[in-house]
C-alpha cells in the first residue's frame, strides 16, 4: 500500500501548523518524520488519519483519494504517544477491539489477539487490567492493537518516548523487527535521531517535506 | 477532598456546641418523627392490610414504573446536552450550562402548573404529562452529573477506537458510554430517587387518577384518617429508598477505574460540529422555555383575549398566602442556617462527632418530603409538644430540608481553608477565639449567605410536607397554588398560572442572587 501526501495545510485558527507539505511512502516502506517538538509532526499524521481535516491538499493509498472518508473507513491504525488503552477493558479485548468493531468472529479474534501477544512478547497477559501494566508492557500492547486489524498504513506517534533508555533501545529494535515481520507500511514521527534510525528504513525531516522549503 | 490537610483547629466550644445543637435539632425533628413512624406503621395487621390491599398494589406498582422510566427518559434527554456543553466550548456555554439548571430549582407546583398550560388539554391527567415533566424538572441533574465527567474524559480514547475502525456511533456505545457508566449510574440513581417520591407534579399533573405512593399516603392520612395504613405506606417509602441508597453505597465502594483525565472541550470544528450544537441547544432551549412561556401567557389569557382577569382574581388569599410564604420562608432560612452552620464547623473540626454528623445531616435530604411533614404530623400532636395548631410547625419542617444544603454550602469552604492561615493569626498574636472570628467564621460568611438564600428558595417552593401541616390562616403560596388548580374552570386555572408566575419570578432573583455569591467558575 502505497501512502501519497500531497501539499497539506493545516492552521488552527491563525496557527499555520503543516504548509504545504508532501511525503509518499513506498508499499512496505517504514519512514521516519524527524522534527523538534511543536513543529506539526503529530498533525501529520492526525491528517493521515482523518482525525485532523486540512484546509487543503490531498490524502491518497495506492493513488484513491482519501481526504473525505472518516476515520474509521481508512484502515489506518495509530500508536498514541499516551497509549490511550481503553481502561474499561482488559488487554485481550483492547487487542481485539478493531476486530470486534469489523464484527469478526469470536474464535478467528481470540486466536489473532493470542499470535499478536506473541508478537510482542507479552504471551499470556490477556486478561490483565491495562493499569497493571508497565510503561514498556503498555507500548506493547498499543502496538498489537494497532496491527490486530491489519491497518493498511501504521502511524506511530513518538512511540517510545518516555522509556528509560535501556527499555527504550530494546523496544526499538522490537518495533522495527516487528513492522518488518508483518510487511507494514509505517510512518513514525519522532524527535530522537537515534530512535528513527532503529526503527525506520528512511529518515525525513519535516521541515524538508515543505514545498515553499523545496523551492527555495 | 485533601485528606493530608490537618482537620481545622476550631475553639473546642464551637466544635462541641456546634454538633450538640446541629444533633439537637436532628434528634428532635428528624429521628424521632421517623422513629414514631415506625412504632406506628411497623404493626404487623397494618403491613399487611397495606401490602395485600391491590389499591396499593397498583399504585405501588405505577410509582416503580413511572420512576423507572422517568428516569431512562431524562438520562435519554440529558445525554445530548451534557455532550455539547461538555465538548465544545462557545459562546453563551455559561449561560446555557445556567438555563439547564433552571427547571432544578423551580417549586414543584409550579412546574405542574406550567404543563398545565403548555400541554394540550388532551394530555392532562395523563401518565405522558407526568413523564414530560419529571424529564424537564431533572434533565440538569443528567446534564451537570454526566456533563461534568464527560468534560474531562479523554477525548484520545475516542480518537483510538475511530482509528481501529469504530464509527462514530460504535465509539460512543463500546468506548465513551462504558467509561461513561459511573456518572449515568449517579445520575440514574438521583433522578429515580426524586421520581420515585414526587409529589407535587403529581398532585397537579395527575390528579386522583394517576396517584404515586406520596400521593396515596396523602389521601389516606389526611383525607380518610386512615393513620396506620398511612405509616405503613411511609415505612414501605422509607425502606425503598434505603434500600436504593445502600444499593448506591456499595456500587460506590466498588471503585473507579483510574481515567487520565484532561479537558476535552475545544471550538465545534466542522459543519456538522456546528449544526449538532445549534440544534441540541435550541431543542433544550425550546423545550425549557415553553412551559415557562406557556405558564406567563396563561395568567393572561382567556378565550376572548388577553386580560388581567386571573391576576384581579389573586385577590386577599393569593396575596396572603404569600405573605405567609415570605415570613415561612425567612424563619426557615434563619433557623436551617443557624443550625446548618453549627454542624457545618462541627463537621468541618473533624473527629468522630463530626463525621457522624456529615452523614446524619444527609438523611432528611434523602427522606421524601411527604414523609417528613407525616412524621412531624403524628410525632407533634400531643402535650407537652402539640405543634399541629402552632405556626412554627411548618417552617421547622421547611428548615430540615434546608438544613442539608447550608451544611453542603458551608463545610468545603470551610475544608478549603488553609490552615496555615489560622497559624499566621496565631503568630500575629491572635488568640483562638479572635483567631476563630477573624480567620475561619468571616471567611465562611459568603457560604453562609449562600446556603440561606438556598433555604429561603426551598421554603419558598416547598410543598410536601407543607400539605400536611397546613391549617386554615397558614395557607402558603404553594398549597394555594395546589389548591387553585383543582378547582374546575379555565379562571382557576389561569388564577394558578398568575400565582405560579409570582412564586417563578421570586424564585428566580433569590437564585440568581445565591449564584452571585458563588465563587466563579464552579461549574466545570
Amino acid at each position: 500500500m502505497t501512502l501519497e501526501v500531497t501539499s497539506v495545510r493545516v492552521a488552527f485558527g491563525d496557527r499555520v501548523v503543516l504548509d504545504d507539505v508532501s511525503l509518499r511512502v513506498a508499499s512496505g516502506e517504514v519512514v521516519a518524520v524527524l522534527g523538534p517538538s511543536g513543529s506539526g509532526k503529530s498533525t501529520l499524521l492526525r491528517v493521515v488519519a482523518g482525525l485532523a481535516t486540512p484546509s487543503n491538499g490531498r490524502v491518497s493509498f495506492d493513488g484513491r483519494d482519501l481526504t473525505s472518508l472518516p476515520t474509521h473507513r481508512r484502515r489506518v491504525g495509530l500508536v498514541f504517544q499516551d497509549e490511550q488503552l481503553f481502561p474499561h477493558l482488559d488487554v485481550a479485548a483492547n487487542i481485539g477491539f478493531g476486530l470486534r468493531m469489523a464484527r469478526r468472529p469470536r474464535a478467528e479474534i481470540a486466536s489473532r489477539v493470542a499470535d499478536l501477544l506473541d508478537v510482542v512478547g507479552l504471551a499470556g497477559f490477556g486478561s490483565r487490567a491495562t493499569a497493571s501494566l508497565s510503561g514498556g508492557e503498555a507500548k506493547r500492547v498499543a502496538l498489537a492493537r494497532s496491527l490486530a486489524p491489519r491497518p493498511a498504513v501504521l502511524l506511530l506517534d513518538e512511540p517510545l518516548t518516555g522509556l528509560d533508555p535501556e527499555l527504550h533501545d530494546r523496544l526499538a529494535a522490537d518495533v522495527g523487527r516487528i513492522l518488518r515481520a508483518t510487511g507494514t507500511t509505517a510512518v513514525l514521527v519522532t524527535h530522537d535521531r537515534a530512535e528513527a534510525t532503529a526503527i525506520a528504513d528512511r529518515l525525513v525531516d519535516l521541515r524538508d517535506l515543505s514545498g515553499t522549503d523545496r523551492s527555495r | 477532598m485533601d485528606r493530608h490537610r490537618p482537620a481545622l483547629s476550631l475553639p473546642r466550644p464551637v466544635r462541641v456546641g456546634g454538633a450538640l445543637l446541629a444533633a439537637g435539632f436532628l434528634g428532635l425533628f428528624f429521628a424521632w418523627p421517623v422513629a414514631t413512624i415506625l412504632s406506628r406503621g411497623l404493626r404487623l395487621d397494618a403491613v399487611r392490610d397495606a401490602i395485600e390491599n391491590p389499591g396499593i398494589r397498583s399504585v405501588a406498582w405505577f410509582t416503580l414504573w413511572q420512576a423507572a422510566a422517568s428516569t431512562v427518559l431524562t438520562l435519554a434527554a440529558g445525554l445530548p446536552v451534557a455532550f455539547v456543553l461538555s465538548q465544545f466550548t462557545f459562546r453563551g456555554r455559561r449561560l446555557a450550562t445556567a438555563v439547564v439548571t433552571v427547571p432544578f430549582v423551580l417549586p414543584t407546583v409550579v412546574v405542574g402548573t406550567a404543563f398545565l398550560a403548555v400541554l394540550p388539554r388532551s394530555w392532562q391527567q395523563t401518565i405522558g404529562a407526568i413523564l414530560a415533566a419529571h424529564v424537564f424538572f431533572n434533565i440538569a441533574v443528567a446534564v451537570r452529573t454526566v456533563g461534568g465527567f464527560w468534560g474531562r474524559l479523554d477525548r484520545g480514547l475516542d480518537d483510538a477506537a475511530r482509528t481501529l475502525g469504530a464509527s462514530p456511533w460504535q465509539a460512543l456505545r463500546h468506548v465513551t458510554l462504558p467509561l461513561l457508566r459511573p456518572a449515568l449510574v449517579a445520575a440514574g440513581t438521583i433522578v429515580f430517587l426524586f421520581t420515585f417520591t414526587s409529589y407535587g407534579v403529581v398532585t397537579v399533573l395527575g390528579g386522583p387518577r394517576h396517584p404515586t405512593l406520596e400521593v396515596e399516603l396523602y389521601r389516606r392520612a389526611v383525607l380518610l384518617g386512615d393513620l396506620p395504613v398511612a405509616a405503613a405506606l411511609a415505612l414501605l417509602q422509607l425502606v425503598a429508598v434505603g434500600a436504593l441508597l445502600v444499593w448506591w453505597a456499595r456500587l460506590q465502594a466498588g471503585g473507579a477505574l483510574a481515567l487520565r483525565t484532561r479537558p476535552a472541550a475545544r471550538p465545534p470544528r466542522s459543519r456538522r460540529e456546528r449544526i449538532v450544537v445549534v440544534s441540541v441547544l435550541g431543542v433544550a432551549a425550546a423545550a425549557i422555555g415553553a412551559p415557562l412561556v406557556a405558564l406567563v401567557v396563561r395568567s393572561m389569557r382567556s378565550r376572548t383575549g388577553w386580560t388581567t382577569a386571573a391576576w384581579r382574581t389573586i385577590g386577599p388569599d393569593g396575596w396572603g398566602a404569600l405573605a405567609t410564604s415570605l415570613r415561612f420562608a425567612v424563619a426557615a432560612a434563619i433557623v436551617a442556617t443557624v443550625v446548618g452552620t453549627a454542624a457545618a464547623f462541627a463537621i468541618a473540626g473533624g473527629g468522630r462527632i463530626g463525621t457522624a454528623l456529615d452523614s446524619g445531616l444527609m438523611l432528611p435530604l434523602g427522606t421524601s418530603a411527604v414523609t417528613l411533614g407525616f412524621g412531624l404530623l403524628i410525632t407533634f400532636d400531643e402535650p407537652p409538644l402539640d405543634l399541629r395548631s402552632s405556626v412554627v410547625i411548618i417552617p421547622l419542617a421547611h428548615a430540615l430540608v434546608g438544613v442539608p444544603f447550608v451544611v453542603r454550602s458551608v463545610v468545603p469552604a470551610l475544608r478549603a481553608i488553609d490552615s496555615r492561615l489560622g497559624e499566621a493569626a496565631a503568630t500575629l498574636g491572635a488568640g483562638p477565639w479572635r483567631r476563630f472570628r477573624w480567620v475561619e467564621a468571616s471567611l465562611a460568611r459568603r457560604p453562609i449567605l449562600a446556603g440561606a438564600g438556598f433555604c429561603f428558595a426551598v421554603s419558598l417552593g416547598e410543598f410536601g410536607a407543607t400539605s400536611f401541616l397546613t391549617r386554615r390562616g397558614n395557607t402558603t403560596l404553594p398549597i394555594e397554588i395546589a389548591r387553585a388548580v383543582g378547582r374546575p374552570g379555565d379562571l382557576a386555572l389561569a388564577r394558578a398560572a398568575a400565582l405560579s408566575t409570582v412564586l417563578l419570578a421570586i424564585t428566580a432573583v433569590v437564585v440568581v442572587a445565591v449564584d452571585r455569591l458563588q465563587p466563579e467558575e464552579r461549574s466545570w
